[in-house]
This record gives structure tokens, sequence and C-alpha cells, in this order.
């Protein structure tokens, strides 16, 4: 099925209570609490970029429910394949957010995603990470498991190399790979009209073809539907899918990027109205499911998780100097063994020697 | 005479080549509205229009594929990858084309086109935002590669690049783009590519830098002459070609040689300038050449990126040893 602009617009200002749904109310409500989390987290992560302990970060903020619809429709055992932005999915798909805080202070240790959680690491290039996904896939296929791989992308990434040759790769062997793009409307500044002279992200996948949905990414529900069937194929042998999910972002592009630039306050205003989260609340209340005192539960809950992680990231010793070098190889060969004695030497081992940070 | 800081030097570069060249077009990721991402062509659209500062889909390898199209058709593109950590994609572009097709065409047809990318770790910035690449163009024949350290050179090299009938590669390190300024004259000027410049003249060893290294290199020049070491340091300024004749009549003086760079130490840029030295000056030397390169290891996140980048305290323990061997 594909939607046009003015679908997705239509669809966007239904209340949200319409469409249909394969969750249990009670899931429903654990999506919701999951997206108050994972707001929360975001808006604390920019304020501790702003006031100096973290390092330069890409906020999600809008796209909450485009990555939790998402991860609600995967199992434990698929295998994922995220960008930069992909905080939101991470997190339900089982990374701690004490990791995610350390990736985004530089340090090494928040590139772990522990054993039993199958996510890949951050992908900064753009689009680099889908041929991956089309490889794990592949894999899966060999092996004869039921696990689905899925790339991530922002709609910036259909213009690289790398996304085009991807598609066709999974097209052309029918794998068991969806390729979830947040299409945000902006990469960095540069606004889709730009970008693609296409109508849609979705009717690319045509050109390889493999099916092209697009869906109203802010309904956390109507993609939570559609990547349940895009999953569901992929398990059953029956091909990839492309999925574009239409949302937006409501901060800048990462806390380096000034977005008042490139786009006017009214617009960001605009897509406020169609947020996700209010929309979900809507669903949960219509149902008689919700409640202010759930909802103050929800965001006292969500800062209790929060502040947890933000406390074990800010307990951590300096960063271990050995680290520089370790995981470079399997085993250090030699001429890097005389680097680390030398790094050693002149500055230390860092670390807990190093004393803990005030 | 305006006081300019890197970036600054680098916009007034390109508005120069703009103002004077119709066949200039500036393009990237960015560029236009936003005015590029460290602001690097801040107003330049206001000021020349959409359709020679030009924000282009983000796709890397085309940006520097249409650059070859437009630059055999007449035209002087200046694009820009966002970060040389980025320039990745357009490998194929740089190196299967830009750089041959001069060659190739037997010169019929040449690619004169600039490449800015800033490059080099310091600003805390995300994976891949803070490599230093400069080896693996150096290494491929038919195109050029500079890399300024100071705003009036930046200004100087940008011009000359744009004015070079060859594709050149121009390195812009990213942490000094705001850390000084320098008098830059308003009107328009080149500094020769291929020449190095000597920034602090001694006798007992000569320190061979560029971009990001040259204010720690300084550092550890002065620390050097607390211990009675007189250090001179040269700024290469063109990373291909090399000033072959500049940097063997250094070390023909001093006897000692070191370099540093920031780019991890095996087959980086220090080992062919080493070679050069072999080559030229290997009777003058009183000591083997000594190399304080970042560690052979992939560019890490930021919270250990200063352990990676030579400081001055690294290069001071490489000045001893080469000056106590």
């Amino acid at each position: 099925m594909k939607l046009k602009e003015g679908d997705v617009m239509e669809q966007t200002q239904r209340s949200g209570t319409e469409g249909s749904c394969s969750l249990t109310d009670g899931q429903l409500v654990e999506m919701y609490r999951q997206m108050v989390l994972v707001r929360h987290f975001d808006r604390r992560a920019v304020h501790l970029q702003r006031s100096g302990r973290l390092g330069t970060y890409a906020p999600l903020e809008g796209q909450e429910a485009a990555q939790v619809g998402c991860a609600f429709a995967l199992e434990k055992k698929d295998w994922l394949f995220p960008t930069y932005r992909e905080h939101g999915v991470s997190l339900v798909h089982g990374l701690p957010m004490k990791t995610v805080f350390l990736y985004w202070n530089g340090r090494p240790e928040g590139c772990i995603a522990p054993e039993g959680v199958n996510l890949f690491p951050i992908a900064v290039p753009i689009a680099t990470q889908l041929p991956h996904a089309v490889g794990a896939a592949w894999a899966a296929k060999l092996r004869g498991e039921d696990s689905i791989a899925v790339g991530f992308l922002g709609d910036g990434a259909t213009s690289e190399g790398d996304f085009h040759e991807a598609m066709n790769f999974a097209g052309v062997m029918k794998l068991p790979v969806v390729f979830f793009c947040q299409n945000n409307g902006y990469a960095i500044s540069v606004p889709l009209s730009k970008q693609t002279a296409s109508e849609t992200l979705a009717e690319k996948a045509a050109g390889y073809g493999i099916e092209g949905v697009r869906v109203d990414g802010n309904d956390a529900v109507a993609v939570h539907e559609a990547m349940s069937r895009a999953a569901a194929k992929a398990r059953a042998g029956l091909g990839p899918t492309f999925l574009e999910a239409v949302t937006y972002r409501y901060g800048p592009h990462t806390t380096a990027d000034d977005h008042t630039r490139y786009r006017d306050e009214g617009e960001v205003e605009a897509w406020r109205g169609k947020d996700g989260l209010l929309r979900l609340k809507e669903r949960l209340l219509a149902l008689g499911v919700w409640s202010d005192e759930q909802e103050e539960d929800a965001w006292r809950e969500a800062d209790r998780v929060v502040q947890t992680a933000i406390e074990e990231m800010a307990a951590m010793p300096p960063v271990d100097h050995d680290r520089l070098f370790d995981h470079s190889y399997a085993e250090l060969p030699p001429h890097l063994r005389e680097q680390r004695e030398e790094m050693r030497s002149l500055y230390g081992r860092g670390g807990e020697e190093a004393g803990w940070r005030s | 005479m305006a006081k300019l800081n890197l970036i600054q030097a680098i916009t007034d570069g390109l508005r120069t080549a703009l103002r004077d060249d119709p066949r200039v077009l500036v393009f990237g990721e960015d560029v236009g509205v936003n005015g590029g991402v460290f602001r690097a062509t801040d107003g330049l659209q206001e000021e020349f229009g959409a359709v020679r500062v030009v924000d282009t889909p983000l796709a890397e390898s085309a940006i520097i594929g249409a650059a070859v199209g437009l630059a055999v058709s007449g035209m002087r593109p200046v694009p820009e990858m966002q970060f040389a950590g980025f320039i990745y994609p357009a490998m194929e572009q740089i190196v299967s084309h830009a750089a041959r097709v001069r060659m190739r065409s037997q010169g019929r047809f040449s690619c004169p086109m600039v490449i800015r990318a800033p490059y080099g770790g310091g600003i805390r910035a995300p994976e891949l935002h803070g490599d230093s690449p400069e080896a693996f163009f150096v290494h491929q024949p038919g195109i050029k590669v500079v890399c300024p350290s100071n705003p009036y050179d930046a200004k100087g090299l940008l011009l000359a690049a744009i004015e070079d009938p060859d594709p050149v590669l121009f390195l812009e390190p990213m942490r000094i783009y705001r850390a000084f300024r320098d008098e830059v004259p308003a009107e328009r000027y080149t500094v020769e590519i291929g020449k190095s410049r000597t920034v602090r003249a001694g006798k007992d060893l000569s320190l061979f830098a560029w971009g990001t290294m040259l204010r720690v290199s300084l550092e550890a020049a002065a620390q050097a002459a607390e211990r009675g070491w007189d250090v001179e340091v040269i700024d290469l300024r063109t990373l291909n070609p090399l000033d072959r004749e500049g940097i063997a009549a250094s070390v023909r003086r001093t006897g000692r040689a070191l370099i540093v760079h920031e780019a991890p130490k095996t087959a980086g840029l220090g080992a062919e300038i080493l070679s050069l030295i072999n080559e030229e000056a290997l009777l003058y030397l009183e000591a083997p050449v000594g190399r304080v390169c970042g560690y052979d290891v992939p560019q890490p996140l930021f919270a250990l990126e200063d352990l990676h980048a030579p400081d001055a305290k690294r290069i001071m323990h490489g000045i001893e040893k080469v000056m106590n061997f």
C-alpha cells in the first residue's frame, strides 16, 4: 500500500483512535510508557550536552512513535543496524541507557551492546549500514534462521549509493531484511524537496522490485502494524520491504546545528500538533486504559530511569588509556605493543589510576 | 588589513574566487542556506545566488563525480566534503577519475577542481569526524594535496588551488578554524603550491609539520629552546608535491629531523618525507630521523582523541630522542 502525501496528512489529522491494531491494551500502554521514556531521555541528553556533560548529541524528539512503534514489532533475535539517531529503537531493543550516554560522551564503553542484544554499533557515515543489514539477512537465510535484519536510515540516506546498492541486492536475493526509513524532512539543513525529485521515498522501492510502504510515522500503532507486516513477510521468506515512516525532528540535526537557520518555528509547531505521544495518549484515554495518575507515574518513572543512567555515567572513572589500542586487532601486533608502551610511559594508564572525576 | 581567523579566510577566499571567476561553483551538503556546518560558506549563497552556491543531495560520490563532469566541461567546481572522514564514498571518483582524466585523455581534458574537506580531531565530535586521511590521497598520482595551518595561507593556497590546472584536495584543520586571527589582505593573492615555509628558524633539528600539528610543534620547539635545543619548524603547506628542496636544504643545515603528523604512523606521509631525506640528505644526518604521529589505531571516539594525536609533550619526547641519539 502506498500513501501519497495527502493521505498521510489526512491520516495524521485523525485522532489516532482509528486504524487496525494488533496490540493488546496492555501492550499499547507499555508502548506509550516507552515513548515517554525515550522522550525524557532525549531531553535530558540535550540538556547534558548544553551543560558540557555530553559531547555533540543527535536528538530524536518527534520521532518516538516511529522508533518505538518499529521496535515493538521486532523480536529479540532480530538484528538491527542503526544510524546515530536510533536511541529510541535501541533502548527498546535492550541497549542499556548508560551505554547510550557513554557513546555520546565519546567513550569506547558506549559502543558495547551486551551479549544477547542484537544491535550493531552505530554507523556514522550515511547509508553505509544498509549493505551490512543485507549481509546479515543473507546469513540468516543461509543458516535457516528466522531472524530478520533491519537497516535504519533517514531521508537523506536515500541519495547515497550504498542505499541503492543495498536495496537492489536485497531485492535480487529476496532477503529477510526491512529498510526502515524515518523521513523527518531534513538532512541537516537540506529539505526533502532538494534531496529527491520523487514524490515519496517509498516509491523508490519499485525500481528494485521490492515493496515500498509509506506510513504516518507519528502514529505508533500504524508504524507497528506496517513494521509487523514487513517483518512477518521477511520471516516467511517473501523478501524485503522498504518502509517510509513520515515524521519530523523537533530539534536540530545535532546539538552542533542551529535549525532556525533553515526552517521556521511555525513549521516545527505545526508538527508538534501531530505529536506521536499526544496521539497515542488520546487513544489510550479513549480506550479507558489511561489516567492522569498513570501519566504522572510514567514521567516520574522515566525520570528515575534516566537519572539512574546519568549517575552511572557520572560514576565512571576516566577512560582507561589502553582502550585506545584494545580491539584494534584480535592480537596486538608488535609495533602496536611498542606504541602502547610509549603511550603508557608518557600519559600513564588513565582509568581509576588517574583518579575520579570531581 | 582585516584580522581573520582561518575559516573566515577560507570564506574570503571562496568569495574572491566566486567574484572574480564566473566559472567557479561552490557546492556540497548544507553549504547553501545553512552556510556550511562550520560556516565556511556563510553568506555566499545570499551574495552569489543558489545557482553558484548549491545545496546538493547527500551523495559524496555524486558530488565529486559531478565536479569531474563540470571541470571537464570548463567550469571550476569547488565541492565541499563535510568532513574528511566522509570522503570515502567519493574515493572512486577521486582515485579512478579526477586524478586520471588528464592522462586518460592524453591531455585533451583536465580536471581543475578543489575538494575542500575539514580534517583532524580535537573538537569532541562523533566518530569519523576526526580522520586525517591525507596519505591516501598523497599516494594517488594526479591529484595535489594542500593543507594550510594559518589564515593567511588558507586564503592564498585556496586561490592558488582554484587557479591550478589540476585537481587539488584542500584539507582544512578544523580544530584551529577559530583558534587565532591573522592579517589577511582583502585583495586576491596566492601562496605558491609546492613551497614550504620556515615558521621558526633553528640550527639543531628540522621539524616538519602541517595543518593541525603546527601549533603544538611550535609549543614543543619553545620547550626545546629551554633545554638549549634550537629547533627549526617548517610548515610543509603542500603535501603533494612535497617541497623536496626546502626539506633537504633544512636537514642539510641542521643534521637532524623530526616529522610530526596526526594521521597514523604506518605508511603515513612521514615515511615518504623520511625517504626523501634519505635520498637527499643522508650523509648530513647525525641521528636517525624521528617520527611523532598518531598511533596506529582507528581514530578513536573523542574521550581518547587527545591521547591519540601528538601533543607538545609527545613531540618534545621525539625531539629528545633525536637530540640525545
